[in-house]
């Protein structure tokens, strides 16, 4: 009844080709972003934005970098916490070694970096697929990790390879409140989840389409497949860098190179599997759902413990939470395999015949 | 309690006038007890809570009642990150904090600065947050690793006869690939440059399930002693592998996170013999057995398994809860005897801590630990280590007196180090000589 699109006309191609053609579309998100640059702002405590809602969006940025990989260019890569790294050890360096560097300059050179290291990393793809793919991107994984701490040089010579993040400041202004980090984070991420939307759409997402669905038939109708696939693993490396940056500077602030550890590439590969593959809103729903699930299971649990007398030995809360959080993502493969992301897709066309389906 | 008796108590509290206000000092137990480290967490932590369930049964902290909550952190930095920042204002704000993981204690070491809270790391971490003027508000408690690393190039001389004994010799450090492995490396390489021994580093990548190559390097280099740097699975696959090689486990020296009975259990007959570092006396004290008659009897322990009491990880968190309690008892001293004390105050407990012998045997843990007397300079506070030796079923001492390395060689170490993460972090630090 309100989601549906007749009498909506598109007189010109630009208004065809808009991100969002449905005018219903384009108003959720006017509120979901004032939402998110007003309304938090304004009523959030620090607890939410810095535990909460800043890891959400720097997971969802390395998501979104991962799912370009992935998703669309359908290279599967276990190599994403590596790139983060690259990401966090370059900008740290930048900072550190040039004096009066903007950290917005830094970020950029640091993703540069990391789509170098992805461009490396990505030549096996030319001649690999698949699986054993994957298993080439873990020497990524292992190699960046090994040389960060192998190489004092980037760590500024700290003896156990753990460095301190600087100060985030633009034009003299500190972030240095958790709702200023936030916001910092909000821009950054929207600002590039805007590119990556725009860029899937363009003449390069629909080539690493085509290289995902059929290389053969793609580079036979014109494609370059070296060309394609690495600008895919640049770019995916280049967003998995920021978020590195970010994940260093904007949430922990002193990380060491085994943060970014195998685990983490795992995590962000599952974040894509249940936001959905080949999704710019899956990337968002699937960090959602990996980084927000275990807070609110342990949350809840200490609900029940506390509040409502619940005695339970130490220790089996934590179990039961692991369970129940692996139960859930079993639930929902099963339930919808293409992720939360067409689970959402499906729900707005049953909203667009509603309340009378044929 | 139920909701109806929480309104019935709120409503009492207000008719008198509302000056009643629960003598509670808040806790946060940020833990963990899943994972592959739910040995160490559950040991520490229980060990900690018990004494804390100890302290209120006999009356709290002049009156005081300590609560706490807990919250699981598996051990990954960033859920240990959001559960610091859930915790730390709830129940009137958290009045120290310490998260036993070197992740979580670095993704938190900034925020626990800007929120006042003071944050211990016993036996882990940075080791120069030892300077207190560059790092108020950390306390590695006790010993960190540099001066344990100094602890342990001093027993080994003391076991040849002298320092200096230690001239050509050969000593392997075997080390878990990471940033706790190579934390004592510049330690390791002084020592190495001043007494002259040679050292071979050897890195075992994580999780260390995998040693034989290290081993077999081991054995064709024959060094006189090998330093086991160690933690989880490395530590008995280390001992197994060692027999398979016949390298003699008596000469094996291991860190006090390669020291637990999780440890060498494990390992079966291949750890009989092995020795490492502890900053726990091990054995019975009448602490433990306080513990053991008024809350265990009273079903109020938090370990499940009973045959871990006294074990090395829980006498480290029983240790950890000693001095946390003792350091809210000096802060009471100065602010006031029968109050909740915020973290600021926590801090100068902290930085003023004074347990010594008679305080120890008072609290029926006489050489349990090493006396503990910090300043603001020394947020160490001891920097003695002892020696233990597995006998195949027990740890046994086997140093009679605390073993301290060179600390002032240490000491200026850690203030180099302290200084540049000052410079780079642009802090100032504090002057000590005008803090009360």
């Amino acid at each position: 009844m309100f989601y549906r699109e007749a009498g909506q006309f598109k007189a010109t191609y630009a208004e065809d080709s808009q991100i969002f053609p449905i005018r219903q579309d384009r108003i959720g998100m006017a509120i979901i972003l004032l939402v998110a640059f007003v309304a938090v702002p304004l009523f959030a405590s620090p607890y939410y934005f810095s535990a909460i809602l800043i890891p959400f969006l720097i997971f969802a940025l390395a998501t979104l970098g991962l799912n370009i990989l992935t998703g669309y260019a359908g290279q599967l890569s276990l190599g994403t916490a590596a790139f983060m790294a690259v990401g966090a050890f370059a900008s740290y360096n930048f900072m550190l070694r040039i004096d009066g560097m903007p950290i917005l300059i830094a970020f950029m050179l640091s993703g540069l970096c990391a789509a170098a290291v992805g461009i490396v990393f990505g030549l096996p793809s030319l001649r690999i697929r698949g699986f054993y793919l994957a298993a080439s991107t873990l020497a990524t994984q292992f190699f960046i990790v090994w040389c960060l701490t192998k190489i004092g040089w980037f760590t500024n010579y700290s003896s156990s390879g753990v460095i301190t993040a600087q100060q985030i400041e633009i034009l003299g202004y500190a972030f240095d409140t958790p709702m200023s980090k936030y916001l910092f984070v909000l821009i950054v991420v929207s600002v590039m989840a805007l590119l990556a939307k725009n860029m899937v759409r363009s003449n390069t997402g629909r080539s690493w389409m085509a290289i995902r669905d059929m290389d053969m038939a793609a580079e036979v109708i014109g494609f370059r497949p070296m060309r394609t696939k690495l600008l895919a693993f640049a770019v995916s490396s280049f967003y998995c860098g920021v978020a590195g940056a970010l994940y260093a500077y904007a949430y922990l602030g002193t990380v060491e190179p085994e943060g970014f550890s195998i685990e983490m590439s795992f995590r962000i590969l599952f974040m894509v599997i249940i936001g959905g593959i080949g999704s710019v809103l899956g990337s968002f729903l699937g960090s959602a759902f990996i980084v927000l699930l275990p807070t609110a299971l342990n949350v809840m649990f200490h609900f029940l413990e506390k509040d409502l007398g619940l005695e339970l030995p130490s220790g089996i809360s934590s179990s039961v939470e692991l369970m129940v959080f692996g139960a859930l993502i079993i639930f929902f493969l099963i339930v919808e395999p293409h992720g939360l992301a067409r689970l959402w897709q499906i729900g707005k066309e049953k909203l667009r015949l509603w309340p009378f389906p044929h | 309690m139920n909701i109806a008796k929480k309104i019935l108590l709120t409503l009492a509290l207000m008719a008198s006038g509302g000056a009643v206000v629960a003598a509670e000092q808040y806790i946060p137990a940020i833990d963990y007890r899943v994972g592959p480290y739910a040995a160490g967490g559950s040991g520490f932590f229980g060990g900690a809570i018990d004494y804390m369930t100890l302290v209120n049964i006999n009356g709290g902290i002049n009156g005081v009642k300590l609560i706490w909550e807990e919250c699981e952190t598996e051990y990954n930095a960033s859920r240990g990150v959001e559960c610091y920042e859930r915790l730390k204002s709830k129940n009137g704000g958290a009045s120290m904090v310490e998260p036993l993981s070197t992740g979580i204690a670095y993704g938190i070491l900034d925020r626990v600065a800007q929120d006042k809270i003071p944050m211990t790391t016993l036996g882990y971490g940075r080791s120069d947050a030892a300077d207190g003027r560059v790092f108020p508000y950390v306390f590695p408690l006790i010993t960190s690793y540099w001066n344990q690393a100094a602890g342990m190039i001093k027993y080994l001389g003391d076991k040849e006869g002298g320092l200096d004994k230690l001239k050509g010799k050969k000593i392997a450090f075997l080390y878990h690939d990471s940033a706790f492995g190579k934390e004592p490396f510049p330690v390791l390489e002084a020592y190495a440059k001043q007494v002259g021994f040679e050292l071979l580093k050897l890195a075992v990548p994580h999780p260390g399930n995998e040693q034989q190559s290290q081993w077999l390097q081991i054995r064709q280099a024959k060094p006189d002693y090998v330093i086991l740097w160690g933690w989880g699975v490395m530590n008995p696959t280390a001992l197994k592998t060692a027999q398979r090689n016949g390298y003699p486990r008596e000469k094996i020296l291991g860190v006090w996170w390669s020291g637990s009975e999780e440890d060498v259990v494990p390992a079966g007959d291949a750890a009989k013999g092995y020795t490492s570092m502890t900053f726990n006396t091990p054995g019975n004290y009448p602490l433990l057995d306080e513990l053991k008659k008024k809350v265990y009897a009273a079903g109020k322990g938090n370990l499940e398994d009973k045959s871990r009491i006294g074990s090395t990880y829980h006498m480290r968190g029983v240790t950890a809860g000693i001095l946390w309690v003792e350091a809210i008892r000096k802060a009471q001293e100065k602010f006031g005897k029968g109050k909740v004390m915020t973290g600021e105050q926590v801090r100068w407990g902290f930085e003023n801590l004074n347990v010594d012998e008679a305080k120890l045997k008072a609290l029926g843990a006489l050489g349990m630990l090493p006396p503990v007397k910090t300043t603001c300079l020394d947020h160490e506070g001891s920097g003695a280590v002892k020696v233990q030796r597995w006998d195949g079923a027990a740890w046994k001492s086997i140093t009679p007196n605390w073993v301290v390395g060179d600390r002032a060689m240490i000491r200026k170490m850690m203030e180099e180090s302290a200084g540049k993460y000052a410079v780079e972090k642009k802090i100032t630090p504090r002057d000590c000589s005008k803090e009360g």
